[in-house]
């Protein structure tokens, strides 16, 4: 144990004051403006290092609260600098006339008012609005749907659960790609038969509007129909074949019995697509791009017409290079999230005290 | 816990409702897969094939789905083999990293949940599950270039740097689904083995982590189905146009450079789709379970 704890203390130690040793070179070669290659490698290793002398560290009273520190240490750092110091950053510039390199002023609300001045923007507002407004009714009404197809006793049904579900696993930008290809190619000969006329969905702002929803739902309520199959499948044997003896018509069962008793999983599902089809914007990329034509809006002829809130706002930023101005919508994009957030907190709250 | 109730338990339908919900079922399957077909179809056409009917079997051939697909694969904009690489590193080393400093960190947080620090640490993580990847976007990317030139470590265009904005940003869920399985974990076990003398970190590897398997796999699962499909992160950090792209950043690419040859868009699509189908098809059921939990519980 003597020779064992000794040999920690030298290890501790070496680590210790190579891993201290290091970083300081590096921050000193960082400070000179060097190029030198290595002082990255330096800084990684010394950090390293550093860990772990502190890990090795003999005294045993203290050894618990090392192993937390180290412990907590990777996912703490990285969390803090991806997430913590960019938002703070982000809420800032947003006051701020920054370009994504340097500012130089303090603007105040100027982005904040700017943005409300444009109407692109209030459409593509309007826009989401209406988006989320039908995915959260369709998608929650074909789900379940789909879910009480699955969760009665028919043959097969784990084949059409998993294929119900196959879109869910595709990625957006893939996906709406694909899609593209349907509309432009597919469907426009289904109206050529139908109507002898060639007419791509994409090609206009309200139909290409409809085919965003339908992609959107092909893709998204497998997904939310595997928490209604878990919700339906929670209601008691029993219950339902009470309800059979007595009597009940299956409408009764279901909106009776199933649907109150599976009331938190609406819950779930409802505010699930809500921001999910809040944030889309892998497939609105994909498919339109956010192209299309408003003929007048608020005075104004305008281009974007698919164009959703997600997407205007990377769009602001990165094509139009206006990093202030994107930055300051985003933060509206994320203050509207919280307080949908905060809203299905209390809900989620309020429902468990009843229960 | 609650009670579950099996599918196969009790008899089957019977009689004409169960035939018209079959025949439903089978419709929508149809519906739902029909894509797929047209994907695979037409990516084994010739682009005048393809514009003569998109949906029928003519002009299929395997000769020319292979000439399509070495198309893409050779194909300079797409440089499939090389993002499907970049792809699986980056999602593997970030499932791993996540695994595993995502446990770490939870079991600290479980250990200490009297503390002020671990409470506040813990509140911090699941309030930033809302935060969405818009509002930090534009900063991260200032933050890691100028961190990247301060160290000399290129943080923005390189797998380094992706992979640790994956830990910080997959880090919140992952912490906040562990924390709620480990605070199930019996505290006797690890009682037990500290009277014995074993130190925390052993108690960690050698007891809390095997415990976490089951739970790890959910989280691997969605993790791995959200890096894995990502586009918004990867374009940000590696550009459109870098040395080093992920998959759906090189199709993006592709799609941009080839306007109308469909049946080359429609292969690369295929070849972006069939790793997921693969995996889907081997662990169908630990994915759709995954996903049911982590959607419950996040």
């Amino acid at each position: 144990m003597a020779v064992n704890s000794s040999s920690r203390r030298v290890i501790s130690l070496a680590c210790l004051f190579g891993g201290i040793a290091l970083m300081v070179i590096a921050l000193i070669l960082d400070a000179m403006k060097s190029d030198a290659p290595f002082r990255g490698a330096f800084l990684v290793i010394g950090m390293i290092a550093i860990l772990a002398g502190l890990f090795f560290f003999p005294t045993l009273k203290h050894h618990r609260t090392f192993v937390y520190v180290v412990f907590l240490f990777p996912l703490l750092f990285t969390f803090v600098v991806t997430v913590i110091i960019p938002l703070v950053l982000g809420i800032g510039y947003s006051f701020t006339d920054w370009d994504g390199i340097r500012l130089t002023k303090f603007v105040g609300f100027a982005n904040y008012g700017k943005m409300f001045s444009q109407p692109s923007f209030i459409w593509s507002i309007l826009l989401t609005v209406l988006f989320v407004a039908f995915n959260m009714v369709l998608v929650n009404l074909v789900a379940f749907l789909l879910a009480l197809l699955c969760t009665s006793k028919l043959r097969g049904l784990g084949f059409f659960r998993a294929a119900y579900f196959l879109p869910n696993l595709i990625g957006g930008i893939v996906l709406g790609y694909i899609w593209q290809f349907i509309f432009a190619n597919v469907v426009t000969n289904l109206t050529t038969a139908l109507f002898d006329n060639r007419y791509s969905m994409l090609s206009e702002s309200k139909t290409a509007f409809i085919a965003i929803i339908i992609v959107y739902i092909w893709q998204y309520a497998g997904y939310i129909m595997l928490i209604y199959i878990t919700g339906l499948n929670t209601v008691p044997g029993e219950v339902l074949e009470a309800a059979s003896i007595d009597g009940a018509s299956p409408m009764q069962t279901l909106f009776k019995i199933k649907i109150p008793m599976i009331a938190p999983t609406i819950t779930i599902c409802t505010f699930l697509t809500l921001t999910s089809a809040f944030k889309q914007f892998d497939v609105n990329l994909a498919l339109t791009n956010g192209t299309g034509s408003i003929s007048n809006f608020l005075g104004e002829y305008l281009t974007n017409g698919t164009e959703m809130l997600a997407l205007n706002i990377y769009n602001t930023a990165v094509i139009n290079d206006n990093y202030s101005l994107g930055e300051a919508k985003a933060v509206l994009f994320f203050i509207i999230l919280a307080v949908v957030s905060i809203v299905q907190v209390r809900i989620s709250n309020k429902k468990e005290v009843e229960l | 816990m609650a009670r579950r109730r099996k599918d196969t338990e009790g008899r089957l339908e019977r009689g004409p409702g169960a035939v018209i919900k079959v025949i439903i079922a089978i419709l929508i399957a149809v519906y739902v897969l029909f894509p797929f077909y047209l994907v695979v179809i037409n990516s084994a056409k010739t682009t005048a094939d393809i514009t003569a009917n998109p949906i029928s079997l003519n002009g299929v051939s395997f000769q020319q789905l292979g000439q399509n697909l070495l198309d893409v694969t050779t194909n300079t904009h797409f440089e499939f083999w090389s993002a499907f690489g970049t792809s699986v590193i980056i999602t593997v080393v970030s499932l791993f990293l996540l695994a595993l400093f995502g446990g770490m960190a939870a079991w600290v947080i479980c250990r200490n949940n009297k503390t002020k620090w671990a409470t506040v640490i813990y509140f911090v993580f699941i309030a930033s599950m809302i935060i969405p990847f818009q509002v930090v976007m534009l900063p991260l990317i200032a933050t890691f270039r100028d961190v990247g030139k301060f160290v000399g470590i290129s943080m923005l265009q390189s797998i380094p740097g992706i992979v640790f904005a994956y830990c910080g940003f997959g880090g919140a869920m992952t912490v906040f689904i562990l924390v709620g399985f480990i605070k199930g974990v019996p505290y006797d076990l690890e009682e037990a083995a500290s009277i014995d003398g074993c130190p925390p970190e052993k108690i960690f590897f050698k007891i809390i982590f095997p415990l976490l398997k089951p739970v790890l796999t959910t989280v691997t699962i969605l993790n791995g189905m959200w890096i894995w499909n990502d586009y918004l992160l990867p374009s940000m950090m590696l550009g459109q146009n870098g040395k080093v792209k992920t998959l759906p950043v090189a199709v993006q690419a592709f799609v941009g450079s080839y306007v109308k040859e469909w049946n080359m868009i429609l292969a690369a699509a295929m070849l972006a789709i069939i790793p997921m189908i693969i995996v889907f098809l081997v662990a169908q059921k630990q994915i759709m379970k995954g996903m049911i939990e982590g959607a419950v519980k996040g």
